[in-house]
């Protein structure tokens, strides 16, 4: 992947080159023309595209935002209630991430979903320990991390 | 007009996250243990800056003309550290015994320091 954005920096360079004209604009069109080059030629890498990459990274950081603004938003609501009908425990949550990098993203993410925080991580790495506001739904918790968060971590990394 | 327009609504995201801000101390002070706590700290106080930091870099852009990539970078910071915060909040105060709340219902994560304990000393590697 770093390789396909080196080549596609050098043929915006070339692009410059060949007008010799040093201007911001230029570079954009280089490189765009770069990246429709990359793009056509891809079956003759042996990795996908990269900007399939880049777009998982936009849509992961997408979801980060839309679950911080649900999560705070939840809280808010079990803070101003009359009543505490909450049901606090922590859960063990097996995962199938292996890198430190993919688990440190889960757990962040996790720590920003609704009424969710990361505990302790074991210390093989395979399981995390959620403390969870309602562990009614720890189920239901369960298979929303595995069923998105997982998929969009597992998008970017491999 | 348009600029009447355009401040009232930076002035709306400022507000709101203000608002926020002051509803997750509020959190501070009514739930019962560390752990809740420490959902409000994290979540609610993290959408409150972000919002506050947000309005203002807006108002430098628009209204005086000023990019401001300092704000850009206190927003970035701001959101990658406070989950970790918590997290570690959270790790430290179950390290140390804290309990939780009397009505919590499930801690799969009790037994586990003991046992980790008992593999070092038998294995001291």
């Amino acid at each position: 992947m770093a390789l396909q954005i080196l080549l596609n920096l050098i043929i915006a360079f070339v692009w410059m080159f060949l007008y010799n004209d040093w201007s911001s604009s230029r570079f954009t069109v280089g490189y765009l023309l770069g990246m429709a080059c990359i793009g056509l030629l891809n079956r003759f890498w042996p990795h996908d595209f990269y900007m399939k990459r880049v777009w998982a990274v936009i849509k992961l950081l997408s979801l980060f935002m839309r679950e911080l603004v649900i999560s705070s938003f939840a809280v808010m609501i079990q803070i101003v209630r009359p009543s505490l009908a909450i049901r606090p425990g922590i859960f063990a949550l097996r995962t199938e991430l292996k890198s430190d990098w993919e688990i440190t993203i889960l757990s962040c993410l996790i720590c920003l979903t609704p009424g969710t925080l990361t505990l302790d991580v074991a210390r093989d790495g395979r399981i995390l320990y959620i403390h969870a506001m309602d562990i009614e739904d720890a189920e239901m918790l369960t298979n929303q991390i595995r069923g998105t968060f997982e998929k969009a971590i597992m998008e970017v990394t491999r | 007009m348009i600029k009447a327009i355009g401040e009232t609504m930076i002035g709306l995201i400022v507000l709101v996250g203000s608002l926020i801000g002051a509803l997750s101390a509020f959190g501070l002070i009514r739930l019962p243990d560390v752990y809740l706590r420490s959902h409000a700290a994290t979540k609610s106080a993290t959408l409150g800056v972000l919002l506050i930091l947000t309005g203002a870099f807006l108002y430098f852009a628009f209204y005086l003309e000023h990019v401001s990539a300092k704000l850009l970078l206190g927003i970035v910071f701001v959101f990658i550290t406070s989950p970790v915060a918590g997290h570690l909040n959270g790790r430290a105060a179950h390290r140390t015994g804290v309990p939780l709340w009397e009505r919590s219902v499930q801690d799969d994560l009790a037994g586990i320091y003991g046992q980790e304990k008992e593999v070092r000393e038998r294995d001291p590697s």
